[in-house]
Formats: structure tokens, C-alpha cells, sequence
């Protein structure tokens, strides 16, 4: 039995809050009176909180040496603190004049969800205004996108495209020192720099419509853009948890940005997932049943998608450095309220873990950075061989393309879930004779009417297989999955098809080490 | 002061009104009309206005709706930041700062949802 005051050998109490005082000097310079506390009692003054934060995004950048000079980059923004602080740490190590400055091509991307969070057209419209200002104000290139555009994709997104090859770790030194004398060369002769930055320009205005007839404006892209609205707005009534709402937008917008990047040529994507949004993000997915891709979902950078790579640069600093950051040096934000904005405390498990993690980060100040720091651990795999199939490459979840972790084998949790759906959904055989009085006539079924063999759920019954378990809930959340994009229920058919010719013409296949009986 | 008597005179005994900015930030301005600027004077009382005082005040005069969103017991919700004179207010006693006339306070929320 546990006692309260015993103390089991070298098990410490989680270390509370300490008490720190405005008496207390700045714990770097020693000289000026601090303005904030990070983490467990440090404080530090406004300007050393400046040079932490900006040495931190660099040192996140160097370390992980993911980003090559040259390489175009598009920065995901949702106008929320931690993506406009983002921007704000790549404006400035752009801006730098010294050699050690930021050495990529930044571009911007903005998703406007409003239809799906319930903003009318002005409001929507108002956003946008709002938003324009800011990324105007940036100086790069920028693509506003709305969620409506996602009925227009290709389903190509959904495929994994071979990865491009980055180069062996040595070489990231060669790409830089080569591109500083490239651009030492070019300084002094021709004036390749600007002119590709005019070049960039022109064909960046020639895929963007004119200023002030966006996709929405125009009489007939306007009526489109309702109907598109409608679509979108009918997708997300027709799923019935906020959960699964919340699943949803986030692939669909992954999706979306992903386009825009492959359309306009950008190698990466850099998301402003700060710590603590991570912290949430990694208990949340673990109770979504999505622990199998934890490492690509919290981790730097998420290759997925194979050409594009996702990296997550913000993911050190906590939401409370961030918000500090934007108030003290006035990085402009816009709120857009979500789909959860002011929802009930325990309306989706998001909102649940939020809560959680927060209420103990008050009392216990390393919660976040321990549960982080957990996630940090957690490397992927190299991708696997799968055996079933013999094919070189593993499968992937339609929706989120991480490697399908549905591998039903025999005492593994999967196997235990879909034993008891099974249990709990269909009449044992020896139930049918009490059922024979619903149901007359129908005694050659098993489980009578309380099997459904409705055309929905067969459809249902095909498309699941072809997701991971996270997945595979959130579309059973959706009642209609006629009202999912185009693009995504036509993968879905190709893949099925190709999977049933495969069954059909498996028994011709050779195998690699099997011998052709024919041959002698 | 009698009942009655509705002029406030300063007396030792009493805290002199005291005049704020108090701001809403990263969405905790919904709960406020969504107007993120308040000037404040809070009205003078027998003991010193701190911030705990302030919060109570704040769900009783400026608070819209949900009030759970914003306060949890006598602090704030855990996720909101308060910045008092643009410093943390863990520096500042939180809850036991004694507030002063023309002071700053802000309330950012960093939670997801607003």
C-alpha cells in the first residue's frame, strides 16, 4: 500500500513552480530588470529574450541543416502567433547583411477556412483584407488559397511522389560555401540576383489573377465559388463528431498547401507549430489511435510526402515565448476564430488534451517541455518492405500517406477492437430464431436486419482498408462519403481496382526467389 | 461614508480610484465584444485594488460570456498570459500586485480555441 509521505528512492516530486521576483536581475546580462520568465525561473530582459528567441529559430535551422541555400520554401501562415512569428524570424534572417544570414527563397501560402468555421462573406472577405496587409507588407511572394480549392485537386496529391535526393550530410557544408561564391561572382558581375527576383515576380503575377478579382469576385468564378462553398459546407455537416471535423480540416488543408507547393515549384514547407502545440498534438494523436506516425507528425521534418518536406521550425519555443515575442516587438496577427472557438471544454479530445496538458503546465512548468522532449526521442523508420504484398513499397493511408499500420495480427490491439465491433454489431447464429420475428422472410441472412448490407456501408466497407486507424475514425464519423472531394474517391476506386487485378493476376506473378517451374 | 452619500472623497482609509488599460489578446477578445482596448476606472473600495480584485471585477463589468473561458476560480484559465506594464506577471506577484493608476495590463490568450 502506498503511504502519502513515503518517498520511494530517488523518485523526486515533479518540481513546482518557484516564486521569482521583479527584484531578481536579468539571469544572462545581469544588468537590466527582467520582463519575462521562461521556462522554470529564468528571467530575462527585453533585449536578451530578443536575441534568444532569433538565435534559437537560426540554431533550430543550422542544426537540423534541412533547408539548403537556394532552395525555395513556402511558409504555411494562418495569421495565428506562432506562423507570423515565423515569418517574422525569416524576415529577419533574410534581412541580415552578414554572410551567416538565411539563404533560401521564402515564399507564403494562406488557407482561408472560413466557410468551414461558420464566417460569412464579409467576414471572410474582411480576413482576407487584413491578412493581404500583412503579406504584402513581407516582401515575398504570396498565394492565397481557400479551403473551397480543395475540390479541384488532383488525386495525384494523394500519391507519394519519389523523393527527391538530398544529397549526403557532407555536402550541405559544399551547397553552402558554393553558393556564397556564387553569389560573390554574381555581385560583381551581372545582376543575376535582382533579375531573378523580377523573374520570380512576373510569374508569380501571371499565375495570380489581378488584385481585387480574386477566385470570388469574378460573376462566373463567383458563382463557382458558392457552390464550392456549399460542397465544403455540407462535407463538414455531414460528419458528426467535432473531432473528426477537426481530422478532416487539417488533411485537407495539408492537402491544399501541398499543392500549392508542388505547383509552384517549392522543395519544402515550413509550419509554425510551436512546443506546446506539439506537446498537444502528440497525446492527442496518441488518443486518436495515430501513435504510429508520431515521429512524422511532431518530428522536424515530415517527408510523407516524398518531394515535398515538411519542417517544423517553430516547434522549440513555447506558446508563451511566442505570444511575449509578438506583444514585445509588435509582429502583427489576425485571429480567426476556429472550429473550436468557444466550443464546450470536452466537445473533441483536442480540446480535452488542451486542457489537460495546460491546467498541469500551470502548476508544474516542465510538463510541456517533458512531454516534448519524450516526442523528440521518437525517429521514423526507414520505410519497410511489405511482405504481404512483396512490392517495394510499403502501403500508405489514402488520407494522410503515412505507412498503414493495420497489419492485423494476431494479439495485437487492432485485432482486439475489430473482434469486439464484430461481437457488438452482429446477432450470434444462435440469436436468428428469436430474430426470425422482426424480420420474415429474410431467415437466410445472418443477424436478419440488424446486419447492414445497405449499398452506403459497403462502400464504407471498401474504403476503410485503404486508411491507417486515425483515419479509419475519422471517416467513420462521416455519414456521407459521397460528399468527399472528387479527388479523393477517385484514388480510393483506382486503388481498390488495382489491388482486385492484383488478387486476379497474383497467381501469375513470379516471385523474385521462386523458381518458373516451366524452366528446367 | 454614509449610505446615501454617493462622492467618493480620498481618505487614508480608502484606495483612490484607479484608472486602466486593460487590452485582450489572441482571441480572448471574443469574450469581450470583441474589443481588444478597455479603459478602465475602477471604482475606489476600503482595500487596495490588486489584480485579484481586478478579476473579479473584470467577470462582473467587461465579461460578455463564457465566463469559464476566461476565469477558473480566482486566477485566470491556465493558457491566458497576463503582462502587467508589458512584464510577466510572475514577476510582479501575480494575483498580489497592487495595482497603480495609468498601469497596463494585458491578457493574451495562447490556447488554441480562443
Amino acid at each position: 500500500m502506498c503511504q502519502a509521505q513515503e518517498e520511494y528512492g530517488g523518485c523526486d516530486q515533479p518540481q513546482r513552480r518557484p516564486r521569482v521576483s521583479c527584484a531578481q536581475k536579468c539571469m544572462k546580462c545581469k544588468e537590466a530588470s527582467p520582463v519575462l520568465v521562461i521556462r522554470v525561473g529564468d528571467a530575462f530582459c527585453k533585449a536578451c529574450f530578443r536575441e534568444y528567441f532569433v538565435h534559437k529559430f537560426r540554431a533550430m535551422l543550422g542544426k537540423n541543416r534541412a533547408i539548403y541555400p537556394g532552395e525555395k520554401v513556402l511558409l504555411a501562415l494562418s495569421g495565428g502567433p506562432a506562423s507570423s512569428s515565423m515569418l517574422r524570424q525569416v524576415q529577419e534572417g533574410l534581412s541580415r547583411e552578414i554572410a551567416k544570414k538565411l539563404r533560401f527563397i521564402p515564399g507564403i501560402i494562406y488557407v482561408d477556412e472560413g466557410a468551414v468555421c461558420g464566417q460569412s462573406l464579409a467576414e471572410r472577405e474582411e480576413t482576407l483584407l487584413q491578412m493581404e496587409t500583412i503579406l504584402q507588407a513581407s516582401g515575398f511572394p504570396y498565394h492565397l488559397a481557400h479551403l473551397e480549392e480543395v475540390f479541384d485537386l488532383p488525386s495525384s496529391i494523394l500519391q507519394r511522389a519519389p523523393h527527391s535526393p538530398a544529397g549526403p550530410e557532407n555536402s550541405y557544408k559544399e551547397a553552402v560555401e558554393g553558393f556564397i561564391c556564387q553569389q560573390r561572382r554574381e555581385e560583381g558581375g551581372s545582376p543575376s540576383l535582382p533579375e531573378r527576383r523580377i523573374q520570380e515576380k512576373l510569374a508569380e503575377l501571371s499565375m495570380r489573377e489581378a488584385p481585387g478579382t480574386e477566385g470570388l469576385a469574378a460573376p462566373g468564378a463567383r458563382l463557382l465559388g458558392a457552390v464550392r462553398t456549399e460542397q465544403l459546407v455540407q462535407l463538414f455537416g455531414s460528419v458528426k463528431t467535432l473531432t473528426a471535423k477537426e481530422e478532416l480540416l487539417q488533411t485537407l488543408r495539408n492537402h491544399l498547401i501541398l499543392h500549392t507547393a508542388r505547383a509552384q515549384g517549392y522543395s519544402k514547407v515550413m509550419m509554425g507549430d510551436s512546443c506546446t502545440r506539439l506537446a498537444v498534438k502528440l497525446l492527442t494523436n496518441l488518443s486518436l489511435g495515430r501513435g504510429a506516425s508520431l515521429a512524422v507528425d511532431t518530428g522536424f521534418s515530415d517527408d510523407r510526402h516524398g518531394d515535398v518536406v515538411v519542417v517544423r521550425p517553430m516547434r522549440e519555443y513555447s506558446a508563451k515565448e511566442i505570444a511575449f515575442y509578438n506583444h514585445l516587438f509588435g509582429v502583427p496577427t489576425v485571429f480567426t476564430p476556429a472550429l473550436d472557438t468557444k466550443a464546450l471544454e470536452k466537445a473533441s479530445i483536442h480540446r480535452v488534451i488542451e486542457r489537460f496538458l495546460f491546467g498541469l503546465q500551470a502548476e508544474f512548468p516542465s510538463t510541456v517541455s517533458t512531454v516534448y522532449r519524450t516526442g523528440e526521442k521518437l525517429s521514423t523508420a526507414p520505410g519497410d518492405a511489405d511482405p504481404a504484398t512483396g512490392a517495394a513499397e510499403p502501403q500508405h493511408c489514402l488520407l494522410c500517406l503515412c505507412a498503414l499500420d493495420t497489419n492485423v495480427e494476431d494479439g495485437s490491439a487492432l485485432q482486439a477492437i475489430l473482434v469486439s465491433e464484430q461481437l457488438s454489431q452482429q446477432r450470434l447464429p444462435a440469436a436468428s430464431p428469436a430474430g426470425r420475428g422482426c424480420c420474415p422472410g429474410a431467415e437466410e441472412q445472418r443477424g436478419c436486419c440488424m446486419n447492414t448490407t445497405a449499398p452506403g456501408a459497403d462502400a464504407r466497407a471498401d474504403f476503410l482498408p485503404l486508411l491507417c486507424y486515425g483515419c479509419r475514425l475519422t471517416i467513420k464519423d462521416t455519414t456521407c462519403l459521397e460528399s468527399l472531394p472528387l479527388y479523393v474517391r477517385s484514388e480510393a476506386e483506382r486503388r481498390k481496382c488495382r489491388a482486385a487485378m492484383k488478387l486476379e493476376i497474383q497467381e501469375f506473378l513470379l516471385e523474385d526467389e521462386a523458381v518458373n517451374p516451366g524452366e528446367s | 461614508c454614509t449610505s446615501g452619500l454617493r462622492a467618493c472623497f480620498p481618505s487614508p482609509k480608502m484606495a483612490a480610484p484607479v484608472s486602466l488599460l486593460v487590452e485582450f489578446g489572441g482571441g480572448a477578445e471574443l469574450l469581450f465584444d470583441g474589443i481588444k482596448k478597455h479603459q478602465v476606472t475602477l471604482p475606489c473600495q476600503p482595500e487596495p485594488w490588486d489584480i485579484r480584485n481586478l478579476l473579479k471585477w473584470i467577470k462582473q463589468n467587461l465579461l460578455k460570456e463564457r465566463p469559464e473561458l476566461f476565469i477558473q476560480g480566482d486566477t485566470v484559465r491556465p493558457g491566458i498570459l497576463v503582462l502587467i506594464n508589458d512584464a510577466d506577471w510572475e514577476l510582479m506577484g501575480e494575483l498580489d500586485y497592487k495595482l497603480q493608476d495609468q498601469d497596463n495590463v494585458v491578457f493574451i490568450s495562447t490556447l488554441h480555441g480562443g
